[in-house]
């Protein structure tokens, strides 16, 4: 069954970030992406860009708005996520768990509805 | 005419039903993989029992006979429903060609599948009060009225948080399974956790039928004793001694009036022995462990309140010690204060009121009524009166349960008789 891993935190803590302690973090991104390949969990993933740089889109009456945001009135923003395949929830569990952004923000697993 | 043959079978299988029904409903659940079609598998087998044993005898293994009885009933409606549905045919053809081999059911088998449900209810995915309600309607078999009438809540709210909870059990696959070693830690934590709100929600004072609440305690209690048996772990036991320790005291808790009585003020002729004895030797095996936890902790203090004939008899420094510990383990707010109670009665008020009034400081506890009530009682043995009352009143505003009102109310009313 798949899952999509949401990854939430706090986009303003990268750039504050001391540079060291960033690359320890993108390191253990790598390390942990080689390791779900191996494991066979990965399906897929991506780290996103800021929500600065987000634009919505909605379709009203056939007229199209677009607009800028999300604004950024939670604390945790969504920065990235994975797509997994796992055996069920608590195998899913354990790889989200591994996730390192799970340690300073929250990582959302969602099952894929499958129809 | 019922021959005494026929009755005798029929009340073998109603002591069965209640004895085995929730273990024969954790194998179901397993063996087909629902939890509604297992529900209704028990219901039909007990049905079919009740009709087939007492013509034709109990079956040399009960248990067994129910739960190959229901697998069959549970294909037999299958294939009745794939008349209608294409898609449960198949499921119905796998259940039937894995039910002709026989299902070795002995008693590791059985625990391990009454675990999983247990396991599985209380998985820290579903809402706690999902879980509360999933783990009493599977695991203890009460109805969804009868939950409802100790929650104090609607039936279809009951009813609802259950088929939700089944729901996701299902949608994200949630396994029927006891957890690997790696998630065990957390996962004996959230079930230890709906325990013992299961236990305080039957223990607490608050609104409810009285009889309701306690019969929750005793299913806590029933819940307990099955953990400890299940599970290799400290806490568990833990778990039980802390709440037989509270348990000992119910009947001397309040008075006739339902006000509450304060554990000094107990008649403690009335507090019950063998739940004494029987937690304080579960608090020394888990002890003993060296793996226990907060909840052992709270148990070996109510322990040390169980074994002293008169309030006076306390061994405070014992208590005192065993905060220490557990505020190491699990800090907390509340349990910096009854460590300032316990070395108020160890070192005298001053050095309580002392303490207090620096964890009060500290913010965390301004809200917390019995922060304030405490503060209210040690002044009040200093004769500072004003101080007491301030805060008596802080504690009376706070405070939400009517017969803690009470007792607030009447604190305050004898001070101004000094």
């Amino acid at each position: 069954m798949k899952y999509l891993c949401l990854i939430y935190d706090d986009e303003k803590m990268w750039p504050s970030m001391p540079k060291a302690e960033a690359e320890t973090m993108m390191g253990e991104y790598f390390a942990f992406t080689e390791a779900v390949k191996q494991s066979g969990h990965y399906v897929g993933g991506n780290a996103l860009q800021p929500t600065s740089t987000a634009t919505c889109v909605r379709v009203r009456q056939g007229k199209t708005t677009t607009t800028d945001g999300p604004f950024a009135e939670t604390k945790e923003q969504l920065g990235g996520y994975y797509l997994i395949e796992a055996r069920d929830l608590n195998d899913a569990i354990q790889v989200a768990a591994r996730i390192p952004g799970a340690k300073m923000g929250t990582v959302e697993v969602r099952p894929i509805q499958t129809y | 005419m019922t021959s005494p043959f026929e009755d005798a079978a029929r009340d073998r299988a109603g002591e069965i039903y209640r004895a085995e029904s929730r273990r024969v409903l954790a194998t179901l659940i397993r063996l087909l993989g629902d939890f509604e079609l297992a529900e209704e598998a028990l219901h039909d087998a007990f049905t079919a029992a009740l009709e087939q044993w007492p013509r034709e005898g109990v079956p040399a293994e009960p248990r067994a006979w129910l739960v190959s009885a229901g697998r069959f009933k549970a294909i037999d409606a299958l294939r009745r429903r794939a008349r209608f549905e294409r898609s449960v045919e198949a499921i119905a053809d796998h259940l039937s060609s894995r039910a002709a081999e026989p299902e070795p059911l002995d008693e590791g088998t059985i625990d391990d599948d009454h675990l999983r449900l247990i396991f599985t209810c209380c998985h820290p995915a579903l809402p706690l009060d999902a879980q509360v309600a999933l783990t009493l309607r599977e695991v203890c078999g009460l109805t969804t009225e009868e939950i409802a009438r100790a929650f104090l809540a609607a039936p279809r709210t009951i009813a609802q948080r259950i088929v939700r909870a089944k729901a996701k059990i299902r949608d994200a696959r949630i396994p029927y399974q006891v957890p690997e070693p790696a998630e065990r830690p957390g996962r004996v934590e959230a079930v230890l956790r709906v325990v013992y709100l299961v236990f305080n929600e039957g223990y607490s004072a608050s609104e409810g039928s009285a009889v309701m609440r306690h019969d929750l305690s005793s299913e806590a209690i029933r819940l307990g004793r099955l953990l400890v048996r299940l599970l290799d772990e400290p806490e568990a036991m833990g778990l039980l001694a802390l709440m037989l320790l509270h348990e000992s005291r119910r009947s001397a808790r309040t008075s006739q009036s339902g006000d509450l009585v304060l554990l000094e003020d107990q008649d403690r002729s009335r507090w019950n022995r063998a739940l004494i004895d029987e937690g304080s030797r579960l608090v020394e095996a888990a002890l003993r462990s060296k793996r226990y936890g907060a909840y052992t902790l709270q148990a070996a203090i109510a322990g040390v309140h169980g074994r002293a004939a008169t309030a006076a008899e306390t061994d405070w420094g014992e208590i005192a010690a065993l905060y220490d510990v557990l505020g190491h383990l699990a800090p907390s707010p509340v349990v910096a204060l009854n460590r300032a109670v316990a070395l108020a009665m160890l070192d005298g008020p001053a050095t309580g009121l002392a303490e207090i009034d620096r964890l009060l400081s500290d913010g965390a506890l301004e809200d917390y009524h019995l922060a304030h009530a405490a503060r209210a009682d040690l002044c009040r043995r200093l004769v500072r009166t004003e101080d007491a009352r301030t805060s008596y009143l802080r504690a009376l505003d706070l405070a939400k349960q009517e017969p803690e009102r009470r007792f607030l109310q009447a604190r305050l009313d004898a001070l101004g008789t000094i």
